[in-house]
């Protein structure tokens, strides 16, 4: 729905160069030094889910689209819309998690706009945050960069976000030991940058997962993506939610995860520095970019079978038996 | 089982499989009746190990799917004629009904909550009282033990606005349907109804119409260990019923669930996409607990529902594949479905569509 909106009403009329591509955050020229800027708005809900909350995440998830642009996030804008009648309480917590978030992640919130609006015209709360970011590497990771024969790597643990927070939804009254993995990936972003230009393309895996971000860098370059179900790393915890509710984790949204891609023979040196990292625990070589099967994603699963890996669609919602 | 393990087990086991296959002179058609089944086939890559001449079809086993568009009918009505709130479990709610789906209701301010545990209906029934809440009863003989609880709980709590619109059905009477298909070789039975109903159950597919049938689990190696013990025995006509998920699935099934099933429900006739009207393969509730029938209680008149002339939800609900439907990966995508095969997470339709068989 989003995306045909994008694409239909808004790129026409807006796009007057930097748009159209529609990057996560786009680096601007002619402001002297090399700056990536991004927005975001944030309407999750529930607002509070294991592992965070709304206001965590709106930091979390901006700074994450400006680490893909190799940028280290510097400042932060912070808008607010409150239902009327938000509770205090709430608000206080969301507003230190988004100061303990933005110290965490080195940025500063730099300025802010709050708007109440009358009751039923917002859902609780909803938050916008713009980021700005210094690219301070030579190093532009895109998709252009990406050839035949490269790794793919991902960060840690998938779906551990989109799992939380379906299970956090007021429908489900069970526990597990889940918790959301929304996190700055700067530090994991520093430390790949320092591959050079051994590091092709930087994708934050979040609406979609791990399979909407595989099948973007298929369709992006043309070629074929072959990854190992065994390699990719998964919580015990969210194989069982997955399992219960019938949603695959490849499909479940990350907001502490990158997807790298490296230069063929540069795999271990990129798990090597990330190494000692907390935010890139559980880091895994998944698979590598092929020539076979163009544009598609094709796992190899536990079994030995192999099936596409297609691009994920409609709402995530939980099966019935 | 490690990795390791579970690929050689699963490539021994898929040799077996393709040897089985070369010794048969005709072509092997298994249906696996459970949308769980389907789904995990594809999930599991499970086809590529399979020779050309070996064909897995889907059944009429996705609760959703096999639900007619006048089911969605029916629960729009009493919503806006009783003002009611329609609990659902997830998959139901994109299914497109005449005036749209239940998504589309809520989307215009008709109450829709989702939920995983029919208790939590009751939940909402408390919460909204004396508002009408009905409970959408979709599913099969899985499902219906835990509504039946739910619905005696109910009555020992005294909640009077709860009610449940039945659209439940069992799995046999479509299964001696599609048992007498000839181009079926045999039957890959569901897991979960079966550790309800147990295995001794399908002796009829024997007995009546020759064709073997295997109780299989959903691990990969369950679903390969049952498909080669369903080959062997169509291949060398020697057909009986085996139970492979013993770990689960009794001979003569969940006493205790079936007796709950018994003392709240008692078997109508149901209407099924695909199948028509099948003698006695719905269930409705009984004696006092007739309070809580939304269809009695919360009457509606619905009328009778079209569907696209072009949908083949129907075909392959008795055995086609999906690339036999027009609509199928173009104008039906799982964003915008047209038929319910293509929106329900057991789905044939969304199965191959999201597994890339298109």
């Amino acid at each position: 729905m989003s995306g045909r909106l994008i694409r239909d009403l808004i790129l026409p009329r807006l796009d007057r160069g930097y748009l159209g591509s529609l990057p996560d955050s786009v680096v601007l020229s002619g402001l002297g030094d090399s700056i990536a800027y991004t927005t975001d708005s944030y309407v999750v809900s529930p607002i509070f889910f294991p592992g965070g909350n709304i206001g965590s995440l709106a930091v979390h998830g901006t700074c994450n689209d400006l680490a893909c642009s190799a940028a280290r996030p510097v400042f932060l804008s912070l808008g607010l819309i409150l239902e009327e009648g938000f509770p205090m309480d709430q608000l206080e917590t969301i507003l230190h998690s988004i100061a303990e978030a933005a110290d965490s992640a080195g940025v500063e919130i730099v300025t802010g706009d709050t708007k109440v609006v009358p009751k039923g015209s917002a859902d609780k709360i909803f938050i916008n945050t713009s980021g700005i970011g210094k690219i301070e590497s030579p190093v532009r990771p895109s998709p252009g960069r990406i050839s035949v024969g490269d790794r793919i790597i991902v960060s840690g643990s998938v779906g551990n976000h989109g799992m939380a927070v379906m299970l956090s939804r007021a429908e489900f009254s069970f526990d597990f030991e889940l918790k959301s993995d929304s996190a700055s990936v700067w530090p994991v972003v520093e430390r790949l940058l320092e591959l050079g230009p051994g590091l092709k393309f930087l994708r934050d895996p979040t609406r979609g997962g791990l399979a909407a971000t595989l099948n973007e860098i298929a369709s992006l370059t043309g070629y074929g993506i072959a990854i190992d179900e065994s390699a990719i790393p998964l919580d015990k915890s969210v194989v069982a939610a997955s399992e219960i509710l019938g949603i695959d984790p490849l499909q479940a949204a990350n907001e502490g995860k990158i997807v790298a891609v490296v230069e063929m023979g540069m795999d271990q040196v990129a798990l090597d520095l990330m190494e000692g990292c907390w935010q890139a625990r559980g880091a895994a070589v998944i698979g590598g970019v092929t020539r076979e099967h163009p544009s598609r994603v094709v796992l190899t699963t536990r079994v030995g079978g192999s099936r596409v890996v297609a691009e994920p669609s409609g709402e995530l919602l939980p099966r019935i038996c | 089982m490690n990795a390791g393990n579970e690929s050689r087990a699963a490539a021994a086991l898929a040799r077996d499989i393709k040897e089985l296959c070369g010794k048969a002179s005709f072509p092997l058609r298994i249906m696996e009746v459970c949308g769980t089944h389907t789904m995990a086939i594809h999930a599991a890559g499970l086809k590529s190990f399979f020779p050309p001449n070996l064909q897995l079809v889907s059944g009429p086993g996705c609760p959703v799917c096999v639900t007619e568009k006048n089911f969605i009918d029916q629960a729009v009505l009493i919503a806006k004629e009783y003002d009611a709130c329609l609990v659902t479990f997830g998959d139901l709610v994109r299914v497109p009904g005449s005036f749209g789906s239940l998504a589309t209701f809520r989307s215009e301010g008709g109450r829709v909550r989702v939920v995983y545990s029919p208790m939590d209906a009751m939940g909402i029934a408390s919460e909204l009282s004396p508002r009408p809440t009905v409970f959408l009863g979709i599913g099969f003989e899985t499902t219906v033990p835990t509504i039946a609880a739910t619905i005696k709980t109910a009555m020992t709590m005294g909640i009077d606005n709860f009610f449940v619109l039945s659209a439940f059905k069992t799995i046999h009477p479509p299964l001696k349907i599609l048992a007498a298909k000839k181009d079926l070789n045999g039957f890959l039975l569901p897991g979960h109804v079966s550790a309800i109903i147990g295995s001794d159950c399908y002796h009829y597919l024997v007995d009546d119409f020759g064709k073997p049938g295997v109780v299989a689990g959903f691990e990969p190696l369950d679903i390969l260990l049952a498909i080669q013990d369903i080959l062997r025995m169509a291949v060398f006509s020697t057909p009986q019923i085996i139970n492979d998920y013993k770990r689960v699935v009794r001979g003569n099934g969940n006493a205790a669930a079936l007796a709950m099933t018994g003392e709240v429900f008692e078997a109508c006739d149901a209407s099924w996409r695909g199948l028509g009207v099948i003698r006695g393969s719905g269930l409705t509730l009984k004696g006092p607990y007739s309070m809580f029938d939304a269809n009695t209680h919360l009457p509606v008149d619905t009328p009778p529902a079209q569907d696209d002339p072009r949908c083949r939800c129907a075909a392959v609900l008795t055995g086609s594949t999906p690339d036999t439907c027009g609509l199928f990966g173009k104008e039906c995508i799982p964003d915008d479905p047209v038929g319910p095969c293509m929106v329900s997470s057991e789905g044939t339709c969304a199965a191959y569509y999201k597994y890339g068989e298109r």
